[in-house]
Formats: C-alpha cells, sequence, structure tokens
C-alpha cells in the first residue's frame, strides 16, 4: 500500500470522527454526514484507482450496480419506515463482511496467522447473525411477519446448539487452515449454522423491542468490519468498524435504558414470558365505561386553554398527521396559548424518530421537550393532547409492579388537568397491555383516524 | 503493521468512540444510527481489495456481490442519512420552509389514496 494511499485513509478516518462528532448538534449534523461521504467517497476512488488492482472494471460495475439499487430505494422511504431501512442496509453491511471473510479464507496464503484466522471465523459467524438477523427485524417492522415473539418449539435447547455448533466449526476451520483446503468445509458449515443463528436469534423478540436488536446488530456489524481490517492490515476499516461498534454498544444501551429494559431482558425476554409483547393477554377490558366527546368540545377546551401539552406517538405518523398537527399547534399559538411537543425516547419506533417526523413536517426543534423537561411541566398542564401514542403514557409503568412495562419511564400526562386521547379503536399499544389512564374521570376520548380527527379540530378552533 | 500497532488502534478507536457518540444530542439519535451504519459501509474498500486480488471464478463472485452489498450499505445509508437531516431546521428555517412543504405534503395527500 502507498503512502499516499495511507494518507487518503487517514484522511478519511479523520471525516468519520468528524462526522459522528457532528451529529451532536442539529446544526452541524448535516454537514457531518457530508462529511463523512465525502471521506467515503475520496477511500472508495483512491482504493479503486490504485495500480495494482485487478478487475477493476467489474469491481465498477458492481459499485454502480449497488448505487443504482440503493439509491432510490433511499430517497422514496417514507420516514416512518426509517428503522426498517435501517435494518435492511445494515444487513447487508453485515452479509458483506460476511462475504469478504469467506472470500479471505479461501485465498489460505493471506490468512497467514492462528490470528487472522480467528479474525476471520469471527466475522463470518457475526457477519451472518448480523445479515439474517438484520433481514428478520426488517420483515418484523415491515409486517411481512408478525411483529409478536415468535417461539419455534424447543428454540431454547435449539438455539444455543446451533450458537455452539457454528463456534466449533469456526475453531474447527481455524484449527485446519493451513492446509491446502483445509478448513474451507468447516468454515461453510460455521456460516451456514451462523445465518441460521441469526434468524433464531431475532424471532423471540417482538414489539417494542425490535428497535434495540437493529442497534445491537449494527455494532455488530461495525466489529465485524474492524475484525476484517485486521485481516486486511488495513487501519481505516479498523478504525471505522470501531467507531461504529462503540457507538453502536452505547447506542443500545441508551435506548433500552428509556425503555426500562436491561438487554438480556430484550433478548431473551421471551423465553422467561418478561417480554414487553410477551404472552401478556390483550385484556381490553370493554366492560368498562370511557368518556369520548366530539370535535367541537374538544377545540373549546384547547382554545381556551392556557398551556397545552402535544404527546405524539407513531400513530401520528402511520396517519401521516404530522403536518396537521402543527397547523393546529399554530393555530393555538396565535390565540395565545402556550404549546409544547413532549417527546418519549422511544416515542415512534426508535429512539428520536419520533423527532425526525416532526422535523418533516417543520416542527421547529425548540418547541420539542425531552422527557426529563417535559414531566415537570404537567403538573401546571391544562390539557394533554395524546395523539396516537400508548404505552408511553400507561401509568402502569410507573405504579403498577406487575405490569409488564414497569420500571419503563413515562410521561406523567396523568398529572394534566385535562387528558384528550386520539385513538382509532380502543386497541392497546405496540406492547399489547391495557392503559387504566383511557378509563380515568379527567380523560376524554376522540375517536378517528389521527389526521381526519386533527383536521375537524382544526376546523373547530377557527370557527370559534 | 504488526499486531500490537493494529491492537493500539483497535484500543484508542473504542475510547475515541465513546467519546464523541456519548455527546449526541438524544434528538439525532435515529439519524446517528443510520448514519453509523452507512459508516460500516465502508467495508466497501476490503471488499475492492479482496475482489482487485481474486484469483478464479468463486473468489471473483463473491468479491463482487460483496461489493454491490457494501455500496448498497454505504451509498444507502448517507442519503437516507442526509435526508432526515435536512429538515431538523430551528425556528426561523422552519417557518421560511413551511409554506412549501405543506404545498407538497398536500400533494402527497393527493397522490396517496388515505
Amino acid at each position: 500500500m502507498s503512502t499516499a494511499t495511507q494518507v487518503a485513509y487517514l484522511f478519511t478516518a479523520l471525516c468519520f470522527i468528524l462526522a459522528l462528532k457532528g451529529l451532536s448538534s442539529p446544526k452541524h449534523a448535516r454537514n457531518g454526514n457530508l462529511i463523512g461521504a465525502l471521506g467515503a467517497t475520496v477511500a472508495v476512488v483512491v482504493t479503486v484507482s490504485q495500480r495494482h488492482l485487478g478487475h477493476r472494471v467489474p469491481i465498477i460495475i458492481a459499485i454502480v450496480a449497488g448505487a443504482v439499487i440503493a439509491v432510490p430505494a433511499a430517497r422514496v422511504v417514507k420516514m416512518t419506515a426509517i428503522p426498517q431501512m435501517v435494518a435492511m442496509f445494515n444487513g447487508v453491511g453485515g452479509g458483506a463482511a460476511m462475504l469478504v471473510a469467506l472470500d479471505e479464507f479461501l485465498r489460505l496464503h493471506r490468512v497467514d496467522s492462528t490470528a487472522a484466522a480467528i479474525a476471520v471465523a469471527f466475522t463470518a459467524i457475526v457477519g451472518s447473525v448480523s445479515f439474517t438477523g438484520s433481514l428478520i427485524t426488517f420483515a418484523k417492522l415491515q409486517e411481512l411477519m408478525t411483529g409478536r415473539p415468535i417461539l419455534v418449539p424447543g428454540a431454547r435447547f435449539v438455539t444455543p446448539l446451533v450458537g455452539i455448533g457454528a463456534v466449533g466449526c469456526g475453531i474447527a476451520a481455524v484449527a485446519t487452515a493451513s492446509g491446502k483446503t483445509g478448513g474451507v468445509t468447516f468454515l461453510v458449515i460455521c456460516t451456514l449454522l451462523a445465518l441460521g443463528l441469526g434468524v433464531l436469534f431475532v424471532l423471540p423478540v417482538g414489539g417494542a423491542d425490535v428497535p434495540v436488536v437493529i442497534s445491537l446488530l449494527n455494532a455488530f456489524t461495525g466489529l465485524t468490519v474492524a475484525a476484517s481490517g485486521y485481516v486486511l492490515d488495513n487501519t481505516l476499516l479498523i478504525v471505522a468498524g470501531t467507531l461504529v461498534g462503540a457507538s453502536g454498544t452505547m447506542l443500545t444501551l441508551l435506548m433500552a435504558r428509556a425503555m426500562g429494559r436491561s438487554i438480556t431482558g430484550v433478548l431473551f425476554g421471551a423465553f422467561s414470558g418478561g417480554s414487553t409483547a410477551g404472552s401478556t393477554a390483550e385484556v381490553v377490558s370493554s366492560d368498562r365505561a370511557v368518556k369520548s366527546a366530539g370535535a367541537d368540545d374538544i377545540a373549546i377546551l384547547l382554545a381556551y386553554a392556557r398551556k397545552v401539552a402535544i404527546v405524539p406517538g407513531y400513530g401520528l405518523a402511520v396517519a401521516q398527521a404530522q403536518h396537521t398537527i402543527r397547523e393546529l399547534v399554530d393555530l393555538l399559538e396565535s390565540r395565545g396559548v402556550e404549546v409544547f411537543y413532549a417527546i418519549h425516547p422511544v416515542a415512534g419506533r426508535m429512539p428520536g424518530h419520533m423527532n425526525v417526523l416532526l422535523a418533516e413536517a417543520n416542527v421547529p426543534y425548540e418547541q420539542l421537550k425531552e422527557m426529563d423537561d417535559a414531566n415537570p411541566e404537567f403538573s401546571s398542564t391544562d390539557v394533554a393532547v395524546v395523539v396516537g401514542a400508548n404505552d408511553v403514557v400507561n401509568p402502569a409503568a410507573r405504579d403498577s409492579a406487575g405490569s409488564p412495562i414497569y420500571g419503563m419511564p413515562i410521561l406523567n400526562v396523568d398529572e394534566a388537568t385535562n387528558v384528550v386521547f386520539m385513538k382509532r379503536s380502543m386497541r392497546p399499544g405496540f406492547a399489547g397491555i391495557d392503559n387504566a389512564l383511557l378509563y380515568h374521570p379527567k380523560t376524554t376520548l376522540f375517536f378517528g383516524d389521527a389526521k381526519d380527527s386533527l383536521s375537524k379540530l382544526v376546523a373547530a378552533v377557527k370557527a370559534i | 503493521m504488526n499486531n500490537v500497532g493494529l491492537l493500539t488502534i483497535f484500543m484508542l478507536s473504542i475510547f475515541v468512540g465513546f467519546e464523541v457518540i456519548s455527546k449526541v444530542s438524544a434528538v439525532l439519535h435515529t439519524p446517528l444510527m443510520s448514519g453509523a451504519n452507512a459508516i460500516h459501509g465502508i467495508i466497501l474498500v476490503g471488499a475492492i481489495l479482496i475482489t482487485g486480488t481474486s484469483s478464479g471464478g468463486v473468489q471473483l463472485t463473491l468479491g463482487l456481490v460483496a461489493v454491490v452489498l457494501a455500496t448498497a450499505n454505504m451509498v444507502g445509508g448517507f442519503v437516507v442519512t442526509d435526508r432526515m437531516l435536512e429538515m431538523f431546521k430551528g425556528r426561523g428555517k422552519a417557518a421560511k420552509a413551511t409554506s412549501k412543504a405543506d404545498a407538497a405534503s398536500k400533494a402527497d395527500a393527493d397522490r396517496r389514496p388515505s
């Protein structure tokens, strides 16, 4: 590798660090991402123009093909579907790392040390798990299959066995790597088992836990890239892969903490029945009385309030009602009502997802209050409007120790003087459990599609 | 580079990774995940290097498939992250962009049967 190439790689590594650093503030985030893209482009151009590179034309065609597939997909994806898009891109990245490892193993003269052989086996296993695991999370979020945990009969024994088998074959491949074709068979079996492991690993995870797994698999892919960097003696891959591994691990922990769940609970919860969306029966107490009202009543409630809190959830995004709610908020503000949005860390389907969705509707981020800033405000709030959210305002998470979501930090909407729930039906939320707040005397329900309901409210407030 | 040298880089990168990420605002967690996702698409460099030195059909095929997947990961990741971040605007800019976005969303709603 020439010095010029190495300097270019150093430049790219710096770009990646600056890209992640840029994401610490909304002002610089976009530039940060563009710096990252610039760095990546430099690295790829430099690599392709290396003098000794063979098969240059097929490689360039393959790059163009990859871009032609990915760019339209990334451009047209709806903001509500971002989590599964990230899962898909992460999966193909893991698949690429796995293939690089297999290819590396085939040319045994390159795998000249045991350490490198171990790194190859590690990449093959973890890359495979990341690949199939991500595809399953994609299928769950895209609703190609049920989002609820799937328990394969005997999974409690089969999954560890497959895992042990994969690691065992990996070790066997490393031990026999010195021969002419030795180890290849073992590594192929190891990879196949690891592909199966990815499926078995993610199937029992369901509901709100899925995004946590995407984040974890993201960190996994980062580590495989770092391991590939070790095998290829390429410092850029080591730096970039490790950065992603570290950030992904951190983010996974932050996500799990925001949900009041432990990582082991997320990954293995279904086996002990403790998953948020586990076997919990859908206890819908339809016999209990609820109070519902029409647009005019609620419009009066809102228009004459001093302070209104908006609590948006995924339902808002599904109904594509972000713009309509901004219209309502603008209208209320012009009447002198103080309005703020209270954003739960896991509102939407990923941490920060709701911020993206509201940003899409040009809601200034200064109006958004994070949970810790929002909670002290509720006791002085006249009306809290919950749009398409349920679990993140369920007092059971705070008060009833037996609830599956007990311990998850919530928005204390029940402290507001009035609560308005905009819901399509009495169906429970993502976690599949009932919400006692719906039956509270201070709660008013407003049934209907979030967008229709909000449009009616806008019209009713205008008419006052 | 020798093993200790590579290990040193690995260890330092872990600390840089934690240090840089711990300051990321919670508002930006989704773009962060997506941006980090794009960065590990740099496996493309590894895929190119290995394809460029491959001999035989199997090695070449594996390498080229890896190049396609890695490119999809990297390019798609950066594009989708940019789309998200483009939308984060402060109060001043948001007001300006509002009318345009409203028009766009109306056109959107017309096209899409609800």
